[in-house]
């Protein structure tokens, strides 16, 4: 049912630091893998080896350049994948029931069975997390590795999200935001983790950890107290000095 | 966002067939026998191939009546609903009037709501997208309805509500296209909120996520030149609805007519390309694109 669940018994979700993320498109890699070489349906390439490749991926990295009101540019690297919104837009314009949220994890996701491939769900998704597969003709989005953090099989250090554990510089953390210890909620509390368009009111679980404050970029001179003229205009011995080293 | 054929053919085919059974519906047809015939055949062919011809922009349409389930939360589906609700009490209410000269008052009148119904369902589809500004607002509702209102007016031939209806639809037009271009703007969406980087500084693309395109580009990321945008609407206001309307003023012969229903359905047609050509999605700021 389409219907958004009141709460959720967990609220899971990423934290990323773009204070961390060095853009290496490592999670990227990993989240096509994670879901193109296992069992299911592929996520798709479209001419892979071609001029024109297209494919879908659920996890993409942005670069964006920000320029402060004075000082140097700053580039911050952006993976931005579905952020599995509180009140998802995705799911209540969906007319199948395909786009649900779970009701034990809050976890959004997609029924492959019920999707007709309208496309109105990445329509309604300001952030881009959806993308029509298009060999399947069904809506593809991050699962949130729902098949990797339950799954008895794995070893008990991958039963995260394949993004999370592959991230080299641990840009990327994983956890439960309803539990005010677990490590995504103590990162958003303490480096002010923020959400994406908020003025759109979908109250997105997932957070981005904002840059910290870098350095003005100001020379420091060490010889600078050193070499500071003493007096402009010398009087006394130095003034003496000075008129007769003038006159050599 | 990409103009789709199947989508522009849907919501312009539905508009106008489910207008003419709202009119049908309120006792504008001919008694009964041929000339009712192919009043209710014309209403019911527009409705039913605009139908269609959504089924043809799905990507996985072996699922689609699973699509009439979610009417509790989602217009898509309340419109698959109506739809079908509407057709079938005008179905009722034409074959009484066919067959047995009869017109079934409370039927009609029923059946003109649920089209009515349905091409708001329609509007709402588009217009309860927060994430395409110029959308979201009732003016999209209002610009539905008048456009189904005017060409369905037209075809149940009331003329004189059909020069009022054309004009007005006009003025919708343009004030929808006057209000639409300074949504995005005064919604407050910008690169610096999208990505939260706001509070630094100046935000803008240095690297696109890929080198190729994407679902996302293709779909929601198209923009129109502004001069050609600009001619289309011209286009769209003059075929549409101005020309029409003179030429009804002038005459209601049937050559005249079909002059006027040619060239409405033009300005319709542009129109509405336009009105998913020019629309602006917020997933393009995080592609420096707005």
């Amino acid at each position: 049912m389409t219907d958004l669940p009141q709460k959720t018994a967990r609220k899971l979700g990423l934290v990323i630091d773009l204070d961390t993320c060095v853009g290496c498109h490592a999670c990227v890699i990993s989240c096509k893998g994670w879901n193109t070489e296992n069992y299911g349906a592929a996520l798709s390439d479209q001419d892979p080896y071609g001029a024109d490749p297209q494919g879908t991926f659920l996890n993409r990295v942005h670069s964006f350049e920000v320029q402060p009101a004075d000082g140097a540019s700053q580039t911050v690297h952006f993976p931005k994948s579905c952020l599995h919104c509180e009140d998802a837009p995705c799911v209540t314009v969906c007319p199948t029931g395909a786009s649900y949220k779970r009701v034990e994890d809050g976890i959004v996701l997609v029924n492959e069975n019920d999707c007709i491939g309208c496309g109105l769900c990445a329509w309604a998704c300001p952030y881009g997390a959806r993308e029509l597969d298009q060999t399947a003709g069904v809506m593809k989005k991050c699962t949130l590795c729902v098949d990797r953090i339950y799954n008895e099989n794995l070893p008990e250090e991958d039963r995260e999200p394949a993004c999370v554990r592959t991230c080299p510089a641990g840009a990327r953390h994983f956890g439960d935001f309803a539990d005010e210890n677990s490590n995504v909620s103590q990162l958003t509390a303490a480096r002010g983790g923020m959400d994406l368009m908020p003025e759109l009111g979908t109250k997105p679980v997932n957070k981005y950890l904002p840059p910290r404050p870098k350095d003005s970029g100001e020379e420091i001179d060490i010889l600078a107290p050193f070499l500071t003229p003493i007096s402009e205009e010398p009087r006394g011995f130095l003034g003496w000095l000075d008129k007769t080293l003038g006159k050599l | 966002m990409h103009p789709a054929p199947s989508v522009i053919l849907f919501t312009v085919l539905s508009g106008l067939g489910f207008g003419l059974l709202a009119f049908l519906g309120f006792g504008s047809s001919a008694a009964s026998g041929w000339p009712a015939f192919a009043h209710y055949f014309v209403a019911f062919g527009l409705a039913v191939s605009g139908l269609l011809a959504s089924v043809f922009h799905l990507g996985n349409p072996k699922n689609a009546i699973k699509a009439f389930s979610q009417w509790r939360s989602s217009w898509l589906s309340r419109e698959g609903l109506l739809a079908v609700a509407a057709l079938m009490v005008m179905g009722a209410y034409a074959l009484a009037a066919i067959f047995w000269g009869t017109s079934l008052k409370e039927i009609g009148i029923l059946g003109a709501l649920l089209s009515l119904a349905t091409v708001f369902s329609t509007s709402m589809i588009y217009a309860q997208l927060a994430t395409v500004p110029r959308w979201n607002h009732p003016l999209t509702s209002g610009l539905f309805l008048a456009f189904s209102i005017a060409g369905g007016a037209f075809l149940a031939g009331k003329f004189c509500i059909a020069i009022a209806a054309f004009l007005i639809s006009g003025g919708v037009q343009i004030a929808a296209w006057r209000f639409g271009d300074r949504r995005f703007a005064a919604r407050g969406s910008t690169m610096e909120s999208a990505t939260g980087l706001g509070r630094i500084g100046r935000v803008r693309l240095f690297e696109a996520p890929h080198t190729g395109g994407n679902y996302l580009l293709n779909e929601m990321v198209y923009q129109v030149g502004r001069k050609h945008g600009h001619r289309l609407r011209v286009i769209a206001l003059l075929s549409g609805f101005i020309l029409p309307a003179a030429l009804l003023l002038l005459s209601t012969q049937l050559p005249i007519l079909i002059l006027a229903g040619g060239l409405h359905c033009i300005g319709i047609f542009a129109a509405r390309w336009l009105f998913f050509a020019e629309a602006e999605h917020v997933v393009g700021l995080y592609y420096g694109k707005r």
